[in-house]
This record gives C-alpha cells, sequence and structure tokens, in this order.
C-alpha cells in the first residue's frame, strides 16, 4: 500500500522545551495508525503538524507528496480540506446549531446545493447515531453526543485521513467504547486512514492495526497491537500495562 | 539600592518593547484585514449579523449617551455665558462642540466598552476553546473569517451611531437651553446655524470612522492573541477595551490637528 503521509526527522521546542526530536513515522492508504505515549509527552503537538496547525523548527510532514512544512497558513488551506480532524473537546462552533456546524465545511468547500447540504447533514448524524438532533445548539449536548457531532462534521467532506486527538478523555467506558467503534466503522465505510492520539490502551487495541509509542520525542516501538503487548521492553511495558514508579509522578 | 534602580528601568523596558512589539503587530493586523478584504469575497451574513449587532443592538446606549451629553454640556455652558450674557452663543458652542469632539469621542468610547469587549471576548473565547484551530483545520483563515466582517461592520456602523448622537445631543442641548433655562429660541437657532459649518460635521464623522478601525482592530488583535483559561478571557477583554478606549483619547489629539487643518485650514 501507498504513504498517505510520511513524516520525517520532524523537531519542535516550545518555551525553549524539546518536544518533538526526530519523529519519523508514516501512514497507508486506509490504514488505522494509534500514537501512544504519556501525557504531555508531544502527542497533540505531532497531530497538530500533521494538519499544519503548527509549523515545525524542522523537518518534513508529506501529505499525498506534498510538503505542508514547507506551505503557509493560506495556502495550506486546501490540503487541510482533505484531512479531518476531531479535537478533544469537540471544538465544535457555539453560536451555531449542530445543523449548522455540520453544514460549515461543506458551504466552505462549495458545489454544494441546499439540498444536498442537507440531506448530507442528515446522512452524518445517522451514522453517528445522532438522528433528529439537527436543531440542537452544542451547549445542550452531552459530552458524547458533542463528540460524535464533532466526528461527523470532521467527516461530512469524506476526508482521505482523520486525525483524533483523544477521542475518547473524559468519556464514561461505554460512551469511549461506542466511539471506538465509530471509528472502525466510519474508516472502513469512508475508506479513510485514521491517526488516533490517545493514552488510553482500551481504545487503542480496538481501533489499531499499528501503534506507534511516542517516548522522548521520538517514535520509540512500532508494530500490532498483539507485537506490542507481547514485547519485553521495560518502557513499552510500563506503558502498556499502566506501571508507575516514584519518580514517574513528576512529568 | 543599585538593584533596585536597575529593576525598575528594567521593567520599563520590558513594558516598552512589549508596547512596541504589541503596536507592531497591530499594524501587521490591520493591514492583513485590509489584504483580506481585497483577496476574499465579503461574508454578506456575517457582515449583516455584525451589522445588527453593534449598528442596531448600540442605538440604545450609545444615544441616550449622546442626549446626556448634550443635555448637560448646554447647562454648564449656560452657566457660565450667562455671567457675561452669552447666552445666546449657548447653542453653537454645543453644537460645535458635540460635531466635533463630544459626539464622536463618547460615541466611540461606549462602543469601545460594548463592542469592543465582545468581540475580544467571542474570539478569545474562540481560541481558548480551539474553535479558531477547528477553523483553521476547515481551510478557513480566521483573519478573513472573524477579522474582515467585525472590521467592516464597525466601519460602517460608528460613522452612522457618531451621526445620530450629534444629532440627538444638539437636541437635548436645545431643550436644555430654551424651556428649561430659557435662553431665546430663535437666537439659539440663528447661532447654532450660523457657526456649525458643514467641516464641523464632517470631521465629526471622520473621527468617528478612525476611532472605529482603532476599536476593531485593537479588539480582535486581542481576541487573536488571548491569555489562557476563563480568567485569561477576562482579563483579554478588558484589556481590549482599556487601550481602545485610551487609543481613542490619545489618537484624537493628533486627530484633531489633522482634520482642523484637513477640512479648516487649522481654524
Amino acid at each position: 500500500m501507498s504513504n498517505i503521509l510520511e513524516i520525517r526527522n520532524l523537531h519542535k521546542s516550545l518555551n525553549d522545551n524539546p518536544v518533538l526530536q526526530g519523529v519519523n513515522l508514516s501512514v497507508s492508504a486506509g490504514e488505522n495508525l494509534v500514537i501512544i505515549g504519556r501525557s504531555g509527552g508531544g502527542k497533540s503537538v505531532l497531530l497538530r503538524h500533521i494538519m499544519g496547525l503548527m509549523q515545525p523548527d524542522s523537518g518534513e510532514v508529506i501529505f499525498k507528496g506534498i510538503n505542508m512544512s514547507a506551505l503557509d497558513e493560506e495556502a495550506l488551506n486546501p490540503h487541510r480540506r482533505e484531512i479531518g480532524m476531531l479535537f478533544q473537546n469537540g471544538a465544535l462552533f457555539d453560536s451555531l446549531s449542530v445543523e449548522e456546524n455540520l453544514a460549515f465545511p461543506l458551504r466552505e468547500r462549495g458545489g454544494f446545493g441546499e439540498k444536498e447540504i442537507s440531506d448530507r447533514v442528515d446522512e452524518a448524524l445517522e451514522i453517528v447515531d445522532l438522528p433528529g438532533q439537527q436543531k440542537k445548539m452544542p451547549a445542550e449536548l452531552s459530552g458524547g453526543m458533542k463528540k460524535r457531532v464533532a466526528l461527523a462534521r470532521a467527516v461530512i467532506s469524506r476526508p482521505e485521513l482523520m486525525l483524533y486527538d483523544e477521542p475518547t478523555t473524559g468519556l464514561d467506558p461505554i460512551v469511549a467504547d461506542s466511539i471506538n467503534k465509530l471509528i472502525v466503522r466510519l474508516g472502513d465505510r469512508l475508506n479513510m486512514s485514521n491517526i488516533v492520539v490517545t493514552h488510553d490502551m482500551v481504545s487503542a487495541y480496538h481501533i489499531a492495526d499499528r501503534i506507534a509509542q511516542l517516548h522522548e520525542g521520538k517514535i520509540y516501538y512500532e508494530g500490532s497491537p498483539g507485537e506490542i503487548q507481547a514485547n519485553q521492553d521495560p518502557v513499552v511495558q510500563k506503558f502498556v500495562k499502566g506501571i508507575s514508579e516514584p519518580q514517574d509522578a513528576i512529568v | 539600592m543599585t538593584e533596585a534602580v536597575e529593576n525598575v528601568f528594567a521593567a520599563i523596558g520590558r513594558w516598552l518593547i512589549g508596547g512596541i512589539r504589541s503596536a507592531g503587530a497591530i499594524t501587521l493586523l490591520f493591514l492583513n484585514i485590509l489584504r483580506c478584504m481585497v483577496k476574499y469575497p465579503i461574508r454578506w451574513r456575517l457582515f449583516l449579523q455584525q451589522m445588527y449587532f453593534i449598528g442596531v443592538k448600540s442605538q440604545v446606549v450609545v444615544l441616550t449617551t449622546g442626549a446626556f451629553v448634550g443635555a448637560v454640556f448646554a447647562a454648564q455652558i449656560h452657566f457660565q455665558f450667562i455671567k457675561f450674557g452669552m447666552q445666546s452663543a449657548v447653542g453653537a458652542t454645543v453644537s460645535v462642540a458635540m460635531c466635533r469632539e463630544l459626539g464622536p469621542v463618547f460615541c466611540c468610547l461606549l462602543l469601545a466598552g460594548r463592542v469592543g469587549a465582545a468581540m475580544a471576548a467571542e474570539i478569545s473565547s474562540m481560541k481558548n476553546t480551539e474553535q479558531i484551530d477547528a477553523l483553521r483545520a476547515m481551510g478557513v483563515y480566521p483573519v478573513e473569517y472573524l477579522g474582515v466582517p467585525r472590521f467592516l461592520a464597525m466601519l460602517v456602523s460608528t460613522p452612522v451611531l457618531t451621526g445620530l448622537v450629534l444629532i440627538v445631543g444638539i437636541a437635548c442641548g436645545y431643550l436644555v437651553a430654551v424651556p428649561i433655562l430659557g435662553v431665546d429660541s430663535a437666537y439659539y437657532w440663528d447661532n447654532t446655524i450660523k457657526y456649525t459649518a458643514v467641516s464641523d460635521v464632517l470631521i465629526g464623522l471622520t473621527k468617528g470612522f478612525l476611532f472605529s478601525m482603532i476599536i476593531a482592530v485593537i479588539s480582535c488583535y486581542k481576541g487573536f492573541n488571548p491569555e489562557l483559561g476563563t480568567a485569561g478571557v477576562g482579563r483579554t477583554t478588558t484589556e481590549a477595551v482599556v487601550i481602545s478606549s485610551l487609543a481613542i483619547l490619545i489618537s484624537d489629539f493628533f486627530f484633531t490637528f489633522i482634520l482642523n487643518s484637513l477640512f479648516l485650514g487649522g481654524a
């Protein structure tokens, strides 16, 4: 399978703190990649580089052969429309209704009639199991519903690559499981590649074709869920089994 | 002692450098908004929403202020002028002062408080809740989507509101001076019309137009560069209002000289 995304030797420091220290990673078309790592370890920063929301200090993010890191804010826009992103807290526009939130990316992209937009909104809400919620405002939705609506908005324009930033954080296990199933279902149905950032190993095993562990600013280990569980490396085992040591409390 | 002095100078230096840096960033945002106005089609729906919020919803507060400023100024001028038997000049004084100074300044200070605060609070909340990143992720340039409609709506609404403030202020000045304080109505209007030139009205409207740019750009700048967290949104909003108000009052001094030479040849 050809690679849809390649990250080459990515470096980023924030406030003189090195966060990414030479990340190399690739994602092939249709693949579900889960990036795991400790909180504050740079997973979300990596995801924001892929979307072009942050610029690296050095290194490249190549999406479908285009070096996203070399483009300025406005030149990135057409390429960003081919990538969807689910933000940690949904990031729904709180002044717009659910329907308007979902229609937003379609209206921005242009070329859709109002009837087609309305049909696509209805379909997207059906897919995330929230039919009939069009007129509600984001403030009227529960945490899980917000995540689902945000997910529907992210996929409504059928992106080729979906990025998920901690999709199950703050949700109860049952809602989290339903989001995990939804991510896999959407990926299959819309033929998307998925990159999911999480520290929730239950989600990681459920979603991943391949798991990459980000540790000290680099990809420390890559493998299938089975391989990572069988790996005896202490850094991998500590994270996978959730074992802390006294010095780990201070991060 | 020496260290304390050094600290004071260091603090002043930091404050100055910060101020210069912010002024540069605000100027760049202003130029960026102008560029976006040319490059992208106008978002009429957002523009009209902002027009409604700024132009229509601000009327009560702005006109009430204009009415009482005109009324109080007429009374104060009358109390002084009566000592010299110059009551008939109250109308002209109120009118010229409202047009050239009081109308645009009071109107725009009120707008800085009401509209500037709302702009800074809304945009900074969007920034803090990743909504601006969501816009960017969907291929929308935030300055074009959020900045341009607000800037344009301010530019159109403010001179209209300033014009209304002038009318209401002068009318309320008349109501205080003539029926309440007993100034002769004929002399009042005669002097008002005689000494109020079209250029006085133009100076007021031009000031309103220029102040509207200041409010919009500073408030958007603070919104796009907020402090983090809920308390940060509060501080950002307060700073937007304070800086806009100070900028209005300071720039008013310079605009007064520039516009006087432009419209009145320095008179």
